[in-house]
């Protein structure tokens, strides 16, 4: 039963990295309806951008600020060169644009700082600790925990930004209903633009840890990917979705490899997110939190 | 000759219904089909053959497969490798199993298994769409893959999955040149070209678009949806499964689970988006522009970039020219190189007097 | 059997009969208690103001809602739970309120696609595209460039209808909708945004289809003038209700439906 345990607190606490990945889609599917399939590149841009600022000897806080500064520049990059001349274009047609915009942030972050993997020093410890260890005899690393911790306060700086600031209700709005928001004269490629820059942030925020806890590397991408079945599970527009989705799923994808995977060779956890988000799909095809569409004739 | 369709009066239904209505356009596919299969193995070179057109030839057949399910009916995939992997695998099986099993038909074989596994990984398409159906078809990609790494079965207990593919005899004879290699790839793509030409200007075609441009009108019209939808997943696994057994049959010889990861997925997925979506012309064009880009590039890099950037940048130029020219497409030309060569077409009919 | 009405048009038996329908989504009541019936060769108006649920009323009859009471009974069956692809086989066709054509296919193809389920080759001939493939698809679009004519529609064949006015798309839908050469037409506004010229020439056609082919037709409008002018009977739907039934005449004279239309003084 400790065991167990084991496995779903560690299972929980990297479904936490799933979670940050996918609130960057949240929020931008949200705002512009564009399902940013460059997510996942942007959060290996971001890691990549950090270190290489900090190879080149910059201290902690200005790697911070100078990959910050990068993301926000890719993000207005972004709404103005890929996504303004598509707007009022089908879903669709955004959603494999960003296919290319994944590509393309892969190849300019490589091309920029290089193939090579990194490490990465938040200066914490990936150790167990000692406390839980001696109470409850389950081993809980440190890190984890401090990454849950980063995640509750990231969620809550987004939530009061999205609750109580001039930009969070114009972006509101935006997000019901984009024809309305124009006409109340609220700007929406400013607000894009916002959009896109929190989203950087987040997937800065989403990298360093990504990045501390399995170095700096294009594998990356591929584990960014399971947010997407987080984000099936959640719905493509509910913040708290997007972290329940995201527990569920590392838990799951843990305890399936943990108790199923050795009937079958292992290494289920490659699928086992996707096929679960596709089981789920068939029941409750809007998500968790998601809501329903009705379509009209 | 000029490009000329003045004094070709259609006076029939079924003359304007043919293939190619325009007397030009029947001369010009014919005069390709003779140059590919009589000229070019007599003046390409074992490189050219071997390296780029028969993968050349593959890939279109793949991304003809992806076109009928993305282009015609509007479902998009990100699985495509994936269904060629089963076709590649379930023809090794068909081969090394069956005792005298002929090639030709081990390799139908796996295009049916193909079209099977997708018609399981359609099923969700009945329910949910667009993106949704993406993530969807990625199960279909990392399951399908991880099934032909982890069970022995599939490839007949070879280490760690790798088949290598058997050798190829129709009738006797022995395919194990390039060349005879090249023409009997030539000759399956172009039978499944024509006939995927056939079935998207028949009613399976029209039903297929219905459902892509409004699946609620379709359906009032009397469209069968999921028999529709259903029907573009199988046969464009079964054309992804064929591609896929010649991938492994006509151009690698050997190959793991792993040789059709995402990466091929994408990469069919961007010839049939800049090639046209939609078009069968296309994908052939898409498949020519994805094949050739990367050497174009490398030709770039070593010979007339020398020294200007480091060798290692060249994989990581092609992702940004890959991603860039994706980007470039769907805001400048959605409709692809098919649209821009149909609209060079119509330029070349009023030619030299536009006005 | 049949009588002669006051249009001259020879109306027959009841083809269509809906009784006690009630529509619900969720608590939302769309239709309540509602009956009438559609007699054959007959143009039946459907009118009321926005949101009264006439178009609710078309999906009910062509299948794509099912209401969770009432009979419906077509042809003398009545109808169990049906699928709208159903509906087209049974010959009930429809057009849409807002234009819901093929966009990426052309005119030609687009009716085509209405004779769908008269199609019968499989796709392996298709595939092959020849003999009973080929002389199907020479046959119905012989049909097709009938109802091409019909519609005077010839020079517009091979456009994309994407690229089309607003009226000729009315226009390519009702064509769709003919090539199924239905028993039953459902219109839902035909006439919407039209011009005058746009109007009579669709009013043309939807009295010449109701004519030559003696197709029934349920249409729903909301230019009285149209509607009175041609229309054999009209059933007034105000919230889900009905609140009158009858001739022109009948419903341009009776209290409920005035008030409906003018708002009452109180």
């Amino acid at each position: 039963m400790q065991f167990f345990f084991e496995v779903l607190i560690g299972g929980l606490l990297s479904g936490v990295m799933y979670s940050f990945v996918a609130l960057g889609f949240v929020m931008i599917y949200k705002a512009s309806g564009v399902f940013n399939f460059a997510q996942g590149a942007m959060v290996f841009f971001a890691a990549l951008t950090f270190v290489g600022f900090q190879e080149m000897g910059a201290p902690f806080w200005l790697a911070l600020i100078l990959a910050f500064g990068a993301m926000v520049l890719l993000g207005i990059a972004t709404e103005r060169i890929v996504l303004r001349p598509l707007v009022n274009q089908p879903h669709i047609t955004l959603f494999m644009a960003t296919i290319g915009l994944t590509f393309f942030v892969e190849g300019l972050a490589q091309g920029i700082w290089g193939s090579t993997v990194r490490g990465l020093d938040l200066g914490i410890q990936d150790e167990p600790i000692e406390w839980i260890m001696d109470k409850a005899g389950i081993l809980v690393s440190s890190f984890d925990l401090f990454a849950a911790g980063v995640a509750a306060a990231l969620v809550t700086l987004l939530a009061l930004f999205f609750q109580y600031t001039r930009v969070g209700r114009a972006l509101r709005a935006v997000a019901d209903d984009h024809q309305a928001a124009l006409s109340i004269g609220i700007p929406l490629q400013n607000i894009w633009r916002i959009v896109w820059a929190v989203a950087g942030f987040v997937a800065l925020v989403a990298g360093l840890l990504w990045g501390a806890r399995n170095g700096v590397q294009f594998a990356l991408t591929f584990t960014a990917l399971k947010a997407l079945p987080v984000l099936i599970l959640g719905g493509f527009t509910s913040v708290p979705g997007a972290i329940v989705g995201g527990l569920i799923i590392g838990s799951t994808e843990k305890l399936a490899e943990v108790y199923l995977g050795g009937y079958v060779g292992g290494g289920i956890d490659s699928w086992f997110p996707y096929v679960m988000a596709l089981a789920f799909l068939l029941i409750r095809p809007e998500g968790l939190f998601g809501e329903k569409h009705i379509d009209r004739v | 000759m000029l490009y000329r369709e003045a004094g070709q009066f259609k006076t029939s239904y079924a003359a304007d219904q043919q293939i190619f209505p325009i007397r030009q356009d029947r001369i010009a596919i014919g005069l390709i089909l003779v140059v590919a299969a009589l000229v070019v193995p007599m003046v390409a070179s074992e490189y050219w053959i071997k390296a780029i057109l028969i993968p050349f030839l593959i890939f279109s057949l793949a991304a003809l497969g992806l076109n009928i399910l993305t282009g015609y009916a509007g479902q998009l995939s990100l699985g495509s490798a994936a269904f060629m992997a089963v076709g590649a695998f379930a023809a090794y099986n068909f081969m090394g199993r069956i005792e005298g099993m002929p090639v030709l038909l081990a390799f139908v074989g796996g295009g049916l298994s193909a079209a099977a596994v997708g018609i399981l990984f359609g099923l969700p398409s009945l329910r949910i769409k667009g993106f949704y159906l993406a993530v969807a078809t990625l199960a279909a990609q990392f399951f399908i893959v991880w099934a032909l790494t982890k069970f022995g079965w599939f490839s007949m207990d070879s280490s760690s999955g790798v088949i290598t593919a058997q050798e190829i005899q129709i009738l006797g004879y022995r395919f194990d040149t390039p060349i005879s290699l090249y023409l009997l790839v030539l000759t399956i793509v172009a039978v499944m070209a024509l006939a995927a030409k056939n079935m998207v200007r028949s009613s399976v075609g029209r039903a297929w678009m219905a459902v892509r441009d409004m699946d609620v009108a379709a359906e009032v019209i009397g469209i069968r949806i999921m028999h529709t939808k259903l029907l573009a997943f199988a046969i464009s696994s079964f054309y992804c499964g064929v591609a896929g057994a010649l991938y492994a049959y006509a151009y690698l010889g050997t190959v793991e689970p792993e040789g059709f990861n995402l990466d091929l997925s994408f990469k069919i997925l961007f010839m049939i988006i800049i090639g046209g979506v939609g078009s069968i012309m296309g994908s052939f064009l898409g498949a020519a522009f994805i094949v050739l880009l990367p050497i174009f590039l490398d030709v770039l890099i070593q010979d007339f970039l020398t020294g200007l950037l480091p060798p290692s940048i060249s994989s990581n130029l092609q992702l940004m020219v890959f991603g860039g020219l994706i980007i470039f497409f769907l805001i400048v030309e959605p409709h692809g190189l098919a649209r821009l060569w149909q609209i060079g077409k119509e330029k070349l009919r009023l030619w030299p007097f536009p006005h | 059997m049949s009588e002669q009405n006051q249009n001259g048009r020879r109306v027959g038996e009841v083809i269509l009969d809906l009784q006690n329908i009630s529509l619900r989504f969720g608590g939302v009541k769309a239709l309540t208690d509602i009956s009438f019936n559609v007699k054959e060769h007959e143009i039946r108006a459907i009118i009321g103001p926005n949101g009264a649920g006439k178009s609710s009323m078309l999906n009910v009859i062509n299948g794509v809602y099912h209401p969770q009471e009432g009979r419906i009974v077509f042809h003398g069956e009545e109808r169990k739970k049906m699928e709208p692809h159903m509906a087209a086989t049974q010959g009930i066709a429809r057009t849409f309120q807002n234009i819901a054509l093929f966009k990426g296919m052309s005119v030609l193809d687009n009716i085509m696609t209405g004779r769908i389920t008269k199609m019968k080759c499989g796709f392996l001939e298709q595939a092959l595209y020849l003999g009973r493939a080929q002389k199907e698809e020479l046959a119905h679009r012989e049909k097709v460039e009938e109802v091409i004519d019909f519609l005077e529609i010839q020079h517009i064949r091979k456009t994309p209808v994407g690229r089309l006015p607003y009226g000729l798309q009315k226009r390519v839908e009702l064509g769709r909708a003919l090539a199924a050469e239905p028993s039953l037409l459902l219109l839902d506004e035909p006439m919407a945004g039209m011009n005058v010229e746009e109007k009579q020439d669709m009013c043309r056609f939807i009295l010449d289809v109701n004519d030559q082919f003696g197709t029934t037709i349920v249409l729903i409008e909301h230019d009285m003038g149209v509607v009175m002018d041609i229309s054999d009977r009209v059933v007034v739907l105000d919230y889900g209700k009905k609140i009158g039934d009858g001739t022109p005449d009948d419903v341009r004279n009776n209290q409920e439906v005035i008030s409906a239309y003018l708002g009452v003084a109180h």
